[in-house]
């Protein structure tokens, strides 16, 4: 195990060691089981899908990632471990890497515990469960890009309040970047590619595509380029602000 | 002498506020650095450089021969570093915390337990070792801060305050604990107290406004005083205007400051010219005149007193 993979284990212990992973878990339960049934109308639709469940996650995402998150560094700097951390033979990429994966493989597991959905599904009727485990990966992939965002928010201030404030704002506009009603605003007087650009910056779009069942390579490799840029912005942040205790 | 440390004209600058200003000095193996300095001196940026955890505006820091900023791991491996007030991750215990230090130190298994072990031993935290580190009293949070900077074993130890707020007791037990250390490693500590200089420090700086003002030997830190080696006497019954004639003819004293009267008492400081030992001719001459004297004893002088004159704008000696 690397210095990566120990500073993964501390991290990830540390979610369960403190409230933070029992409250963060049972409100993600509570929340995609509310959204779904009450919202996403499961049962009336009668079909055995899970596409209200996942439909709801970006919005689930844009308030419990940044939430996560918001103590990555934030907490680090405030509490001054920081320096601590970073003055272990550790490279800045090993530990930017190292807290990010545990938090992502801690939204993983809460992801995980949402199989009694699936089992549900099962149970009820005869689901394509290609297009489920697709909607799941996708999911998880999104939840990774809101969390490469909050990271790099929560590396600018140690207030952990203005971290989640400025990562939800940041997110929402990574969601409704496909948005019509958001593209509309641009559609009069953009030219084309801009507006391909925007369209194409959005979680939903590259979520929902995923979500139908098609892993399209680019659809995962962007989030994957948007996590490691955020990440590189994460590493670039605290190496500039560090020195602000 | 093998160096461990070297550092050459190191600044930083924050914006405006230069806190670090051009400092250089070396410090080799069996040495133990006392920084001193008044609050916002520039000490505890200066050991975040050594660290690397700040980069310097300009300047370099050698550890070990590796060059700080170029090759971070390495100089990493050979420094153990205690930062100011002693941070660390409040809800694990200090058991699973100084695991953890092992572990990013490289430990594993059966070294790792028994690396933390003897660490734990060496600061006394067997009683508390299962205990999260936020409900823990100040001197034990310092003593897990001290135990992850020692765990490794490391050739450089770098302490921020070391014995800030711990009781007499615990201050003395740390400074063992940092003596006994001192024999096989190159140590730089800072400190408020300055009586510390002189129980642990082979050698002294005193840091003000980002610059060294003084580096040195504690005693000579001493001789700094401007009352060093001078004579305090009081003597009973003898006219202070015979008893200043005939101590002037004493030889090396430089001048005589009376400090009070109290009945037939007179109360006086001698001073010697150039820090001088001077108290076996005062003793003879005094004894020669048949005086009653009923005290008679040297000054060493107060560090406090020659800390403030190097740290204070005016600096009346240099
Ligand atoms: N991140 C920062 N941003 C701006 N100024 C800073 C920063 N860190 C330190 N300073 C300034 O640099 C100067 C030196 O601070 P430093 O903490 O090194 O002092 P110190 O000698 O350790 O003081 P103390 O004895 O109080 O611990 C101070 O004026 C401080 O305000
Ligand atoms: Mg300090």
């Amino acid at each position: 195990m690397g210095r990566i993979g120990v500073i993964f284990q501390r991290e990830l212990a540390g979610y369960f060691a403190t409230p933070i992973a029992a409250v963060f878990i049972v409100i993600f339960l509570l929340l995609s089981g509310a959204f779904t049934f009450y919202l996403g109308n499961y049962f009336a639709r009668g079909q055995a899908d899970l596409v209200p469940f996942f439909d709801f996650h970006p919005w689930l995402y844009l308030v419990l990632i940044p939430a996560l998150a918001m103590r990555l560094w934030a907490e680090e700097r405030r509490s001054g471990t920081i320096e601590l951390l970073l003055t272990l033979p550790v490279t800045m990429w090993e530990a930017v890497a190292g807290k990010f994966l545990a938090a992502w493989c801690f939204t993983g597991i809460a992801l995980a515990l949402t199989f009694p959905m699936w089992l549900t599904v099962n149970l009820l009727g005869d689901p394509d469960n290609g297009v489920i485990l697709a909607s799941y990966l996708g999911s998880l992939l999104m939840a990774g890009g809101f969390l490469a965002i909050g990271s790099c928010i929560s590396a600018l201030t140690k207030n952990q309040v203005i971290a989640f404030v400025v990562s939800v704002v940041i997110s929402l506009g990574f969601i409704l970047s496909g948005f019509p009603l958001v593209l509309e605003l641009f559609s009069g007087w953009a030219p084309q590619f801009l507006l391909n650009a925007i369209s194409s910056f959005s979680f939903l779009t590259h979520f929902q595509s995923i979500s139908k069942g098609v892993l399209d390579l680019r659809d995962i490799l962007f989030f994957l380029s948007l996590i490691a840029f955020w990440l590189f912005a994460t590493a670039t942040v605290i190496d500039m602000k560090k020195a602000e205790s | 002498m093998e160096i461990m440390v070297e550092i050459k004209n190191l600044r930083k600058a924050f914006g405006p506020i230069v806190a670090v200003d051009g400092v250089s000095f070396t410090v080799g193996k069996r040495e133990v650095l006392g920084f001193l300095g008044p609050n916002g001196a520039g000490k505890s940026t200066t050991m975040k450089m050594i660290t690397g955890f700040l980069t310097p505006t300009s300047g370099t820091v050698h550890i070990c021969g590796h060059n700080i900023e170029d090759q971070p791991i390495e100089a990493k491996m050979r420094l153990g570093y205690l930062p100011e007030g002693a941070p660390a991750y409040q809800d694990m215990t200090p058991a699973s915390f100084l695991t953890f230090i092992g572990e990013m130190r490289g430990y594993r298994g059966a070294t790792l337990k028994r690396t933390v072990s003897e660490t734990v031993e060496k600061v006394n935290l067997q009683s508390v070792l299962n205990q999260s580190i936020e409900t823990l009293s100040k001197g034990f949070k310092r003593r897990v801060g001290l135990a992850q900077a020692i765990l490794h074993d490391p050739d450089i130890l770098i302490l921020d305050e070391p014995t800030d707020g711990l009781d007499p007791n615990q201050k003395h037990e740390v400074r063992t604990l940092i003596r006994a250390m001192a024999q096989e490693k190159a140590i730089i500590l800072s400190t408020h107290i300055l009586e510390e200089v002189h129980a642990l420090c082979s050698r002294a700086m005193i840091i003000a406004k980002g610059k060294v003002v003084f580096d040195g030997t504690p005693a000579e830190l001493e001789g700094k005083s401007p009352a060093h080696n001078t004579v305090l006497g009081t003597i009973a019954g003898v006219d202070p205007l015979v008893l200043h004639h005939h101590l002037m003819t004493v030889k090396g004293v430089k001048k005589i400051e009376e400090l009070g009267r109290d009945g037939d008492l007179v109360k006086f400081r001698i001073y010697p010219d150039d820090g001088q030992w001077i108290l076996p001719d005062i003793g003879h001459c005094v004894r020669e005149q048949g005086w009653e004297v009923r005290e008679l004893y040297p000054d060493r002088g107060k560090l406090d007193e020659v800390f403030r004159l190097l740290t204070t704008p005016k600096q009346t000696i240099s």
